[in-house]
C-alpha cells in the first residue's frame, strides 16, 4: 500500500497504525530471512509509537501530521540517535549514533515511525549491496539476483512490501539504480535541496538523500518533508537559489541517443523506445539531443568520488570511535584498524583517491576531472534552453545474478547514466518502465527523468503524469 | 603502476596491505586509472583553463549552542579506550 492510501485508511479508521505495524513486522519475519534487507529493526518501540499514532488519529483525524503512523526504513548510513549507524562496515559495527540526522528529525516531526535500518554497500560504495560486511541483500523479485545498490536494502524493503517508504542516499546512482532493479520509484534531489547533516559522508560534493517509494506522489511528499535549508549544512539551498522551473501541461523531452550506443541491453533499449512512443502519444514532444561531455562523466566520477572518499574516510582511524586494532605504536594502530575495518572496495577507492590527489598527479587527474565537470554543467545549461527534461534508461541492464560482476570496472559501468546527474548536481527521478525477461523471470527496468537545477517539482509532475496515472 | 607504488599508497592511506592485496590492487587500480585517463584528452580538447566556479565560506556565529556535558557520556562510550573523562591514546613522544 502507498502512503496516500494508508493515510486515508488511518483517518477513516478502517485500518489503524497499530494494526498496520503488526503487518509490517510480519512481512519482515516472512521474507527478510531470504532477502536480508534489514540490518536491524526496532519492533517494540515502533509498535509503541504506532499505538500513540492510533490514538492521535482518533483525536485529530485529517489534521494529524502528514506522515503520522507511516513506517519508514533508513539506510544505515543515516544517523538515528541511540541506534547503530554502521554504514555496513566492520569499522563501525558497534557505533551508536549520538544525534539524529536533520532528515530524521524532520521525518519524526511529521509523525513518521522509524522501524529499522537497511543494508547497503559498505560506506555506499557499490552497485549491488554485495559489498556489505553483514552479507548481501537479495532482490525480492528474484532472490538469485542483486537488488542493486548502494541503497539495495532500502529498495528491497519497499519492493518486498515491508514498508511504503525507505530512505536511501545517492552519490552516483545509489537510489535510482536499485529503484530500477527492484521496480520502485527512486528520487535524487537537486544538490543542496536536502541536508546532509547526520549522513555518513562518502563524496561530499555528490551525496544527497532521497526516498524510495511505490508512487511518485509518495516520493514527492517525503522529499518535501525532508528538504529545505538547514543551518547545520551550509550547502543546503533556499527556494530562490535557482530560477523557478515551472510545471507544464506537456513537456519537451531530450534523448541523448549517442549515449546509448554501446553497453545497453537490447530489450532494455526496446522498453525505453516504447516509453518514448507513449510520451509522444499523450502529447509530449520527444527530440534528440547531444551531450558529448556526459559520456565522459563516468571517467570524471571515478576520479572525483575516490578523491572525496579518501578524504572523508580519513576520520576512521581506530582512535576516537569504531573498531580499534592493536598496534605497537600510534601509526600501527591506524594502519591495523583500517586494514581490519574496511572491505576491499573501500580500500580500493581510498588508494585510488590517495593517488589522484597526490603531489604531481593532482592536476592531471582531479584538476582535469573538475574541468570536465564544469563543462558538463555548461553543456547541460545549454540543452535545458531547448528541452524541459532529459530522459534515459536508469541503468543499462536489469538486476544481475549475485556474484556475476566481479570486475570493478564492469560494476562501475552500471552507473553510466546516473553519475552525470550527481557530478552536475541536477535532480533525477527513476520510475519503472516495464520488464525484461531473464531466465524466465520478468525483471523490472527503470526510466530516468533528469531536470534542471531546482526542477525537482517538475520531475514529480512528470512522474505523476506518466507513471502514477498508469497504476 | 608498480607494487612499490601500491605499498606507498597504502602507507599514505594508513592502511596495512597484505602482499595479496598489493598484488590484486595493483592490477585493478592500473585498469581503473587507464579508464579514467580519458578525462585528460577531453579536458585538453576543451582548450580551457581550470575554472573553479563560485567558492565561499559559510560560518555560524561563534557561540556555545550545546549545554555542558550534553554529549560527553555518549562520546566517551563510543571511544575504544578511555582514562576517566579522557580519550586514551598511544604515547607519541619518548621520555628521555
Amino acid at each position: 500500500m502507498n502512503i496516500t492510501q494508508l493515510r486515508t485508511q488511518f483517518i477513516a479508521g478502517t485500518l489503524t497504525p497499530t494494526a498496520y505495524m503488526e503487518q509490517v513486522f510480519s512481512v519482515i519475519a516472512d521474507k527478510d530471512t531470504a532477502v536480508n534487507a534489514f540490518l536491524d529493526t526496532y519492533k517494540a518501540e515502533a509498535i509503541e509509537q504506532a499505538k500513540i499514532a492510533t490514538a492521535q488519529y482518533a483525536e485529530q483525524g485529517a489534521l494529524a501530521p502528514a506522515l503520522l503512523g507511516i513506517p519508514v526504513a533508513l539506510k544505515n548510513n543515516i544517523l538515528l540517535q541511540g541506534k547503530k549507524a554502521t554504514a555496513s562496515s566492520k569499522i563501525l559495527e558497534n557505533y551508536i549514533a549520538t544525534y539524529d540526522a536533520t532528515i530524521v528529525t524532520r521525518l519524526k516531526e511529521a509523525g513518521a515511525i522509524i522501524i529499522g535500518a537497511t543494508n547497503m554497500d559498505e560506506f555506499a560504495m557499490g552497485g549491488s549491496t554485495e559489498n556489505s560486511a553483514f552479507g548481501p541483500t537479495k532482490n525480492p523479485l528474484d532472490v538469485t539476483r542483486v537488488p542493486g545498490g548502494s541503497s539495495g536494502g532500502s529498495a528491497a524493503a519497499v519492493a518486498m512490501g515491508a514498508v511504503p517508504v525507505a530512505i536511501g542516499t545517492d552519490t552516483g546512482g545509489s537510489v535510482r539504480q536499485p529503484a530500477s532493479y527492484c521496480g520502485v520509484v527512486g528520487f535524487k534531489p537537486t544538490y543542496g535541496a536536502v541536508s546532509r547533516y547526520g549522513l555518513i559522508a562518502m563524496g561530499s560534493s555528490l551525496d544527497q538523500a532521497g526516498p524510495l517509494t511505490n508512487t511518485v506522489a509518495d516520493a514527492e511528499l517525503v522529499h518535501e518533508i525532508m528538504s529545505g535549508l538547514d543551518p547545520a549544512d551550509a550547502t543546503t539551498i533556499a527556494e530562490d537559489t535557482y530560477p523557478n522551473v515551472p510545471v507544464k501541461e506537456t513537456y519537451t523531452f531530450g534523448v541523448p541517443r549517442s549515449f546509448f550506443a554501446s553497453g545497453v541491453d537490447a530489450d532494455v533499449l526496446a522498453q525505453f523506445e516504447a516509453k518514448l512512443v507513449e510520451l509522444t502519444a499523450v502529447g509530449h514532444t520527444v527530440v534528440d539531443i547531444e551531450l558529448p561531455m556526459f559520456e565522459a562523466g563516468l571517467a570524471a566520477y571515478y576520479i572525483v568520488m575516490p578523491a572525496e572518499v579518501s578524504s572523508n574516510l580519513a576520520r576512521f582511524d581506530g582512535i576516537r570511535y569504531g573498531l580499534s586494532a592493536p598496534g605497537d605504536n600510534l601509526l600501527a594502530v591506524y594502519e591495523n584498524s583500517r586494514a581490519a575495518g574496511f572491505g576491499a572496495e573501500v580500500k580500493r577507492r581510498i588508494l585510488l583517491g590517495t593517488y589522484v590527489l597526490s603531489s604531481g598527479y593532482y592536476d592531471a587527474y582531479y584538476g582535469k576531472a573538475e574541468l570536465v565537470r564544469t563543462k558538463m554543467r555548461e553543456e547541460l545549461a545549454e540543452v535545458f534552453k531547448t528541452v524541459d527534461c532529459i530522459v534515459t534508461p536508469t541503468a543499462p541492464t536489469p538486476a544481475f545474478v549475485v556474484g556475476a560482476q566481479s570486475d570493478p570496472l564492469s560494476m562501475y559501468s552500471q552507473d553510466i547514466f546516473t553519475v552525470p546527474v550527481n557530478l552536475t548536481g541536477v535532480p533525477a527521478l527513476s520510475v519503472p518502465m516495464g520488464t525484461v525477461e531473464r531466465d524466465g523471470v520478468p525483471l523490472p527496468v527503470g526510466v530516468q527523468y533528469i531536470g534542471p537545477h531546482g526542477g525537482d517539482s517538475r520531475l514529480f509532475d512528470i512522474g505523476k503524469k506518466t507513471y502514477d496515472s498508469t497504476l | 603502476m608498480t607494487k612499490e607504488e601500491i605499498r606507498t599508497l597504502g602507507n599514505l592511506s594508513r592502511i596495512a596491505l597484505s602482499e595479496q592485496e598489493v598484488e590484486v590492487f595493483n592490477a585493478e587500480i592500473d585498469s581503473i586509472l587507464e579508464y579514467v585517463s580519458a578525462v585528460k584528452n577531453i579536458a585538453e580538447a576543451t582548450r580551457d583553463t581550470k575554472s573553479l566556479g563560485v567558492r565561499f565560506n559559510v560560518l555560524r556565529t561563534d557561540e556555545v549552542i550545546n549545554t555542558l556535558g550534553q554529549y560527553t557520556d555518549a562520546m566517551l562510550a563510543s571511544m575504544p579506550k578511555t582514562s576517566g573523562q579522557f580519550l586514551a591514546v598511544k604515547k607519541i613522544l619518548k621520555q628521555e
